[in-house]
Formats: C-alpha cells, sequence, structure tokens
C-alpha cells in the first residue's frame, strides 16, 4: 500500500531582521492511497507552506517525507498540484493545457487523446477544446486545473484553496465534482480551504491546523464525503451529526483567531 | 499666434457642431453608450472619428490657408501683388519743391517681371519705376534721375502727402515706406498674413515634389530607394539587436551570474541616447552602413535586453511551479512555459525598439549618409528646398506611424492572449 508520509516536518523563515517565523513545528502525518484529507486552520498557521513542502517546491528545515517510500526533494510529475488561480498556462488552448503533462512526459497525441477528451467530458468543457483559457469563466479555468492535474495521472492530488475563487453555486457544483473524480480515480487528495463546511463535506479526514508555530491541532475522521459521492451536498449538510461538528470547528478556530488577536493586542499594549 | 487662436477656434466649434449633430442622430445604443458614468470610466473614452478627421483636415486647411493653397477655399490675405505707386516730394537745396510719383511693380515667386515705362513727367522732379518681390523690400533711388539729387543737398521731405525724415515710416498705399538714414526711401509691399513659399509651401507644392522625386529620384537615388535604405538599416539593425538581446535578457533572467555580470553594462548603457552614440560610432566604424548598423544595433540591443529580462522575471511563480509539478524539464519550462510567457513583454520592446531605431536612423542620416530619408531632408534643407524636406518630414513619420500598426497587428496575432492572463 502506497503512502505519504510526513515525519517530524518543520519549517523555519529567516527574516532579513534577524528574527524567524515558525510556519510548522513537528508535523507528522500519514495519508493511505485513496484518502481524502481536507485542511482546515486559521489564515497563516502554515496550510500552504505544508502543502509546498510536499510538492517539493521548498525543503523542510527538519524532517523527511516519503511518498512510497521514496524522499521528496523536488516537484514531480506524481504529485500533482491545483493552485487557487492564475497557474493555467494562457498562451495554450484548453486542450493544449490539459495534454501539457503527458505531452511533457514524452507522450504521443495517439497515447493521450483518449485521456484528454475523456477527463474534458468529465469537467464538462468538451465544447471548449480550442478555446482559449483566457475566454473562459473562473469557474471554466479550475475545472480545466483540474482536468489538467488528472490527466497527468498523479498518486497525490494536492489543492491549495482550489475552490476560493469561486461563487457559491459553482463552488457546490465543483465540489460535486471533486467528491465523483476521487472515488472514480481513487487518488489521494489533499486539500486546503478555509470553508468549514467545504471542509467538512470533501474531508473523510479533516486537519485542524493551529498557528504559531504551526501545528495539528485536532483531526477528525468523517463520513460526509463518502456519502456526499453523487448525492445532493444540500442533503448531507441536513445528516444529524453535521451542524454539530460543523459548530465544533467554527468555534475552535473562533477560538484560535480571538488568541492571535488577543496575543497581538498584548504585544502591543 | 493667429494660427493657435484659429486652431482653437475651429477646435471648439467642431466639438459643439459635431455634439449637437451626434446628439440628433445616435440611436445606437451599444454597451458603452449605455454606461452613465463615463466621466472617468477611462474604458469609455474611445477617439472619436469625427475629432480625428476635423483635427487632420484643419491641420491641412490651416497650412492651405496660410500657403495660399489652391486647394482651400479659403485663405488669409496674401501679400500684395501687382502695381502701385506712391508719392514724393523733394525740396532742393534753394527750397523749391517738387512732387514725383514711384511706379512699383510687385511680381511672385517664381515670376518674370519687368520694369514699367514710365513717363518722367515735368520739374525737376522725375517719376521713377522699381520692382519688388513679394514678401521682399526694394530701395528705391528715386532721385537717380531727377535733376537734383541728393549728392546736390536735394532731400525728399514727404511721402504720399506725409512728411518724413530719415528712419522715418510711411503707410502708401500697398505697402510702407521707410526712409533709411541716409535718406533713400525703402518700399516695401504689404506681407500679408501668408507664408513665403520659402518657410511653408503650400501642400500642392509638396505633393508636386513628391510626384517628381518619385519618378526622378533625388540625389542619385530613387525615393524608393532612399526609404527603403532607411528602412533597411532599422530592420537590419533591429534584428541584430534582438538577436543578442533576447537570449541576453533571458540569461540575465535566469542566472545570477549573468545578472549580476551584465546589469551595471545594462543599467549604464539604458539612459545613454543612442543619438549621443553617433560620434563615437563614426569615429570607430566610419559612415558608412557598418557604422549605421552597429548604432541601430546599440539602440536596440538594451531595450530588448531589458524586455526579455521583463519578460522572464514577469512569470508567475505558480505558472513555473505547475510546469514543474506536470514534470517538465527544466528546457521544457524555458521552451513552453517562460518564452511564450514573455512575448507579450518582448513584444511591447520591440514596438519600442523599432520606433527609437527609426528615429536613430534618421538622426544619423542627418549627419553624414549618401542615401536614405535623413540624407534627402538634409540636402535638400542646405538648398532651401523646403518642400522636399516637408515632403520628407512627413514621409518618415508615415512610415513609423506605418510600423508601429504593423508591429501592433502582429501583436494581436502573435499574443492574443496579452492583458488578458
Ligand atoms: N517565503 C516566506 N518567507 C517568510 N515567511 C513566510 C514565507 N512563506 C510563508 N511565511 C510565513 O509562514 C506562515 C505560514 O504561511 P502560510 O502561507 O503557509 O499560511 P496559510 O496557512 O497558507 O495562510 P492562508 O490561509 O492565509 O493562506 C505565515 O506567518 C507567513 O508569514
Ligand atoms: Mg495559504
Amino acid at each position: 500500500m502506497s503512502t505519504l508520509s510526513i515525519d517530524n516536518v518543520s519549517m523555519r523563515f529567516d527574516i532579513p531582521d534577524g528574527s524567524h517565523i515558525q510556519a510548522l513545528k513537528d508535523i507528522t502525518l500519514e495519508l493511505k492511497t485513496g484518502e481524502l484529507m481536507s485542511v482546515l486552520g486559521p489564515s497563516g498557521c502554515g496550510k500552504s507552506t505544508l502543502l509546498n513542502i510536499i510538492a517539493g517546491f521548498m525543503a523542510p528545515t527538519e524532517g523527511k517525507l516519503t511518498l512510497n517510500n521514496v524522499p521528496i526533494t523536488k516537484p514531480g510529475a506524481e504529485r500533482g498540484m491545483v493552485f487557487q488561480q492564475g497557474a493555467l498556462f494562457d498562451w495554450m488552448s484548453v486542450r493544449e493545457n490539459v495534454s501539457f503533462g503527458p505531452r511533457m512526459g514524452g507522450q504521443s497525441p495517439s497515447e493521450y487523446d483518449e485521456n484528454v477528451d475523456h477527463l474534458l467530458d468529465v469537467v464538462g468543457l468538451q465544447d471548449f477544446k480550442s478555446k482559449a483559457v483566457y475566454e473562459l469563466s473562473g469557474g471554466m479555468q479550475q475545472r480545466v486545473a483540474l482536468a489538467r492535474c488528472l490527466a497527468n495521472k498523479p498518486d497525490v492530488i494536492l489543492m491549495d484553496e482550489p475552490l476560493g475563487a469561486l461563487d457559491a453555486l459553482t463552488r457546490e457544483k465543483m465540489q460535486s465534482l471533486v467528491l465523483k473524480l476521487w472515488k472514480e480515480t481513487g487518488k489521494t487528495i489533499v486539500l486546503i480551504t478555509h470553508s468549514v463546511e467545504e471542509a467538512l463535506l470533501l474531508g473523510e479526514r479533516l486537519l485542524v491546523m493551529a498557528p504559531r508555530p504551526g501545528r495539528i491541532h485536532k483531526e477528525y475522521r468523517l463520513p460526509f464525503a463518502d456519502m456526499g459521492v453523487g448525492a445532493d451536498l444540500r442533503e448531507i449538510k441536513k445528516h444529524p451529526d453535521y451542524a454539530p461538528t460543523r459548530e465544533e470547528i467554527l468555534s475552535m478556530i473562533w477560538n484560535m483567531e480571538e488568541e492571535i488577536m488577543g496575543r497581538t493586542e498584548g504585544e502591543k499594549s | 499666434m493667429i494660427v493657435l487662436l484659429i486652431y482653437i477656434v475651429i477646435f471648439i466649434v467642431a466639438f459643439v457642431v459635431v455634439r449637437l449633430i451626434t446628439q440628433r442622430m445616435t440611436a445606437i445604443h451599444d454597451f458603452t453608450s449605455l454606461k452613465t458614468v463615463t466621466f472617468g470610466d477611462e474604458s469609455t473614452v474611445r477617439p472619436n472619428r469625427w475629432a480625428s478627421i476635423i483635427s487632420v483636415a484643419s491641420v491641412f486647411l490651416i497650412w492651405g490657408a496660410f500657403t495660399g493653397s489652391h486647394w482651400t477655399p479659403v485663405h488669409v490675405p496674401g501679400p500684395f501683388v501687382g502695381d502701385t505707386e506712391f508719392t514724393y516730394l523733394l525740396e532742393a537745396p534753394d527750397g523749391s519743391r517738387d512732387e514725383a510719383t514711384v511706379f512699383v511693380r510687385v511680381f511672385n515667386v517664381g515670376e518674370k517681371a519687368d520694369a514699367m515705362e514710365v513717363d518722367p513727367g515735368d520739374g525737376f522732379a522725375k517719376n521713377d519705376s522699381a520692382t519688388v518681390l513679394a514678401w521682399r523690400s526694394k530701395l528705391v533711388p528715386m532721385d537717380k534721375n531727377d535733376e537734383v539729387t541728393r549728392k546736390d543737398g536735394a532731400k525728399v521731405v514727404e511721402v504720399d502727402g506725409q512728411p518724413i525724415e530719415p528712419g522715418g515710416t510711411v503707410d502708401v498705399a500697398d505697402g510702407r515706406v521707410v526712409m533709411t538714414g541716409k535718406g533713400t526711401l525703402n518700399f516695401s509691399p504689404d506681407s500679408g498674413l501668408q507664408m513665403e513659399p520659402v518657410w511653408l509651401p503650400p501642400p500642392e507644392a509638396v505633393v508636386k515634389r513628391l510626384v517628381e522625386i518619385s519618378k526622378d529620384g533625388y540625389q542619385n537615388f530613387t525615393l524608393w530607394e532612399h526609404l527603403g535604405w532607411s528602412l533597411y538599416r532599422v530592420i537590419l539593425g533591429f534584428f541584430l539587436g534582438a538577436i543578442v538581446g533576447i537570449p541576453l535578457g533571458y540569461a540575465m533572467g535566469l542566472s545570477d551570474w549573468f545578472r549580476g555580470w551584465f546589469d551595471p553594462i545594462v543599467e549604464f548603457m539604458r539612459p545613454v541616447p543612442p543619438l549621443a552614440l553617433i560620434p563615437l560610432v563614426i569615429i570607430w566604424a566610419g559612415i558608412g552602413e557598418t557604422g549605421k548598423i552597429i548604432l541601430l544595433f546599440l539602440a536596440s540591443l538594451w531595450i530588448m535586453t531589458i524586455a526579455a529580462r521583463a519578460g522572464v522575471s514577469g512569470v508567475q511563480i505558480t505558472k513555473v511551479h505547475a510546469a514543474y509539478s506536470l514534470g517538465a524539464s527544466k528546457w521544457q519550462l524555458m521552451r513552453y512555459v517562460i518564452m511564450p510567457n514573455s512575448l507579450p513583454e518582448i513584444f511591447t520592446g520591440a514596438r519600442v525598439a523599432m520606433g527609437v531605431c527609426w528615429g536613430t536612423v534618421v538622426a544619423a542620416e542627418l549627419v553624414a549618409a549618401e542615401k536614405g530619408a535623413g540624407m534627402m531632408i538634409m540636402v535638400a534643407s542646405r538648398f532651401q528646398l523646403t518642400d522636399i524636406v516637408l515632403m520628407g518630414i512627413i514621409l518618415i513619420g508615415v512610415i513609423g506611424y506605418g510600423i508601429d500598426i504593423a508591429m501592433r497587428k502582429c501583436e494581436d496575432v502573435l499574443v492574443p492572449w496579452k492583458g488578458k492572463g
């Protein structure tokens, strides 16, 4: 069984003025293949930093990460990333964007054509294949980003607030899409979000992080993601456990924010 | 002064008239015309086509009006041309006075005028005749033929019945008479408000020149050779500059060693105007083709380097991360992400560089050349052939504008995503 394992990872940013920020402290985590984990936490608690380390964009100051027992040292095709926005290639058509990974991997069109077309179907962009990406709406662009990531067949998909810039309705549709793709493809997914609702719906596992230093505060295992596959997400929200869990997490994050505020105010006075 | 005033009046009148007419006529309601907030919303400000047309037309109108062009219906008063006369009263040393008339024939530029035959008349002061070119003045040796001359102590005391003394001025029918310190009369016919052709030829003269030179050529080369050479130099110099500058800019954007090494050079050369290099290039490479190409190469090199560097620096880090996460190699990142991403910047640079090169080539040709647009106007100006100078300036402007339009069209085709990402 392949796993993503994060072992005692810490990240410290040295700031030119001599001080430093402890963005992550002793993060230990293990993700099995096919697990869907959402990550929540107040702003600045190190969520993006953690994801960037998993993606291999930066090396942690301490600790080590392995995927299928291979150490992670740099970005690689086995770990796909979906960014919040602006990561599509404007100079390529929708189809060229989606087939980017296979093309870079040296595949011939006959090898990837079918899969790319299938993915464009799945994300509902079959009619926009040859459009330029700047001609698409924000939601459509995120679907392209998702398809592009999937076309490269990564083992792990990392998403940093992929739906953050979308309106509520589009967002809900995209959430269903993510769930569907997760079940169909069986990928391991790490999804960062600011929305507690989204974290509940899309988190088979839900990680709440706390700031200063960034650490794991609490972890949940939730049934909602499984239920949500192919179902109406609004129905899930009526589940008796849903609202209490949401309230619990909300007040948890609320308290953390309060604490940060209090601390900065205390520092000032 | 008057020209400026007329221009402002045309501007205001045209504005009011066009506003009134279009307000009546427009029933078209496109999206922009439905916007209620227009003042301050830059996107609603589109060049008014009427304004552009009237603007260009009024330049020609004013040009024509002030040069007496046959093409414009209205003219400001021109110089006096034709026959006129004034009288002078000569006083002999013995106090006796006699009046005589000076007949003046004022002729136009390019015409020939014969002096009028005049009847000497009676008395000791005899009638005179003189010819003078429009816009010029003429000393009238009025007493040469008189029985008592200034040498004998005679002097002019009145012109057209008005008293005059040395240094004084009298307005006569179609001009002015000034008495010099020595007592001679100097007649200047009315010059009107029009410009002398030597200063500003009328538009048709420029067009005539254009036709003539495009048929017969000028200074051993046809017009098209002159312009073609200038254009050829610009394009060759620009391409050499781009071929070296773009890779250099990429290298500076991607490698700290290249950046450190070339930054001082580029930053130093950037503010040096290419024109300032002309003397040095002439010393080094002479005034021939090589020197000009080197100059244009240098003019475009720094612009293209900086544009390419900016293009590389401008790539969003998420795009780079995305490409690496999708398995791209460094070379693939370069080829499929960094190069296309930098194209808009490079095109902007190329437009600037082309403009600078075009200006520089004309300046270099002004200094020294045997062919080229700049050389043409320089030589023409030495012979006061203002119409050729004007024609050259207009052609230089038109070509420069044409280059810019061509570059913009290329841009639209090659980097359609510009400004939309
Ligand atoms: N390159 C960097 N240099 C210095 N400090 C950094 C850098 N990147 C992140 N940090 C700091 O690390 C901490 C965590 O940042 P991170 O971006 O991971 O937060 P986050 O949880 O993703 O926040 P948000 O929810 O707002 O995106 C912050 O305090 C931030 O200031
Ligand atoms: Mg973040």
